[in-house]
């Protein structure tokens, strides 16, 4: 019992600096220490929603597919390059500081130019999606297998086991854990990323809605946008945990017997 | 060929081996036969673990052979495998799936591979933690499971690399109790490293001394008391001549 009632409280303190942060708001705007139209109330911004709903869920589903198809085509190409870099040393001292060099470049600065290269359908967005969520698994990924235990591998060997099924029982169940570290971050890349890219050019998406909005000077539509891509990456962080429970069922016994 | 009793199951013959000019090992010669129960006592650093690791294959000697019923596996691993202080049971996999992994590695279909291995729980005391992960288990059961992979990775030889060490002392012996027993039951022959005096002369049928720069194997002491030992043959006379025989050769 005297271990529950820190842990309630641990869990209800985000919640209540939310609901203190949107109190605040809500106060600030009712007193009109702000403009409206600069500061619209959360009464307007939930009006907003509410009424932009319909068209709201349509930009979201294109940029959802977008940051999907990204979010998987990154993690692939993740996971193919972090394994060859892992079975082949020489790639990974070879490629290693070019991927680093890669991230130091502000995706804000690479979408304009894959814009130009493919046009404003689908494929610059996706692109910048994959050059965004690629790195920090890739990352993570070499972390887990360099984490695997050398007694183990030994182990392995002993038994006769070559790189194959080294790799399938010691070193990709061992990085496991660090991949879905490295997901949670890509996953909440994914569709910024992808906003980001609809920015500056395309039809549809909450990208374009944003700059839509924004050209019209409708804060309270501004406000419910970035509060909805915010729930957007918040629910896919989620998911990505709710996966890895389902992968790791280890990690989650392990949990309870803390507890 | 059947196997007689009695028959040399392992054999290193004229092992050699350097690290660099580190020479580690020098002309060891060694038999292991088959049901024997053989200890390999030797200070930190005398060679045991490298020893373990050439019998296993993982290492190559500079030269000699290792002969398993007769037949050279010098440099092959997968004929012999051997066991750690360090359970090594894998934290993401169940304890089954655990012990089957040297059946997986053969390539034996995962279906009987976990019908072999979760045919020997019962034996070995594991039963009802087929389906747990290995952090649920005790030291000593997760002792046990990695010994019967140990087993199923290997045709009827063990090596145990110091594998009770980590243990408290009254787990310790009642393992020991159980390791005679199950060894007996499964026809298992063992060939282990230990530190503990105590714990060699009680176990063993023969204890060899490995010792020197480069190590050699510089005796063999039988330990002729018969099986099963009396509780308290660790407090009789004879225990302790084998012990002062063993720190005799130890100190050398
Ligand atoms: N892979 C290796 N590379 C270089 N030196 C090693 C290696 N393995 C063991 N040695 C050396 O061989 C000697 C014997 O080590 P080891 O066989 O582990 O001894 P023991 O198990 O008896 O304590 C030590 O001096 C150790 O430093
Ligand atoms: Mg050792």
């Amino acid at each position: 019992m005297t271990k529950k009632l820190p842990s309630i409280i641990s869990k209800l303190a985000p919640v209540g600096t939310l609901l203190t942060v949107v109190l605040i708001w809500a106060a600030v705007t009712g007193a009109s220490l702000v403009p409206s139209f600069m500061l619209p109330s959360p009464r307007d911004v939930a009006k907003a929603f509410f009424g932009d709903f319909p068209i709201l869920m349509h930009h979201a589903s294109v940029t959802l597919t977008e940051a999907f198809l990204g979010l998987l085509l990154g993690v692939l190409l993740a996971f193919l390059l972090a394994t060859l870099m892992d079975r082949f040393p020489i790639l990974y001292k070879a490629l290693y500081p070019l991927l680093v060099i890669t991230q130091t470049i502000p995706t804000i600065a690479v979408a304009p130019l894959l814009v130009l290269w493919m046009g404003f359908g689908m494929a610059p967005k996706i692109t910048l999606v994959v050059l965004t969520t690629f790195f920090p698994v890739a990352v993570s990924l070499l972390d887990g297998y360099r984490s695997a235990d050398p007694d183990a591998i030994h182990l392995l060997r002993s038994m006769g086991a070559g790189r194959v099924k080294i790799f399938r029982y010691i070193k990709f169940p061992s990085s496991l854990g660090s991949f879905f570290a490295g997901l949670k971050v890509s996953a909440s890349y994914a569709v910024v990323g992808a906003v980001i890219a609809e920015w500056l050019g395309g039809f549809e998406g909450l990208g374009v809605y944003m700059t839509r909005v924004q050209k019209a000077y409708a804060f309270d539509k501004m406000f419910s946008v970035v509060i909805f891509i915010t729930l957007i990456s918040l629910l896919l962080m989620w998911g990505v945990m709710g996966i890895k429970m389902l992968v790791m069922p280890w990690e989650r016994k392990e949990k309870e017997k803390k507890k | 060929m059947p196997i007689s009793p009695n028959s040399v199951l392992l054999e290193a013959r004229g092992i050699s081996k350097s690290f660099g000019e580190n020479k580690v090992l020098e002309n060891v010669d060694f038999t292991l036969k088959k049901g024997e129960l053989v200890c390999l006592l030797g200070v930190s650093g005398a060679g045991k673990t490298t020893l373990f690791n050439i019998l296993s294959g993982l290492i190559t000697p500079d030269s000699g052979q290792v002969l398993l019923n007769g037949v050279n596996i010098t440099g092959r691993p997968g004929k012999i495998s051997y066991m750690l202080q360090k359970d090594l049971l894998l934290p993401y996999r169940t304890v089954v799936d655990n012990v089957a992994l040297p059946l997986l590695v053969r390539g034996v279909p995962k279906k009987q591979a976990r019908e072999k291995a979760a045919s020997y729980f019962q034996k070995f005391g594991l039963q009802g933690t087929e389906k747990k992960y290995p952090n649920k288990l005790s030291g000593g059961m997760r002792q046990r499971a990695a010994l019967l992979r140990t087993y199923l990775a290997s045709d009827g030889v063990a090596l145990l690399d110091e594998p009770f060490s980590a243990l408290d002392t009254i787990t310790k012996s009642a393992m020991h109790e159980w390791y005679l027993d199950i060894m007996r039951e499964i026809e298992l022959t063992t060939l282990f490293i230990t530190h503990d005096m105590d714990e060699a002369v009680k176990l063993s049928d023969r204890i060899c001394i490995l010792s020197g720069h480069p190590g050699k194997i510089i005796c063999d002491i039988p330990v002729t008391e018969p099986r099963p030992r009396a509780h308290d043959f660790n407090l009789s006379s004879a225990f302790l001549d084998y012990k002062r025989q063993i720190a005799e050769n130890l100190i050398l």
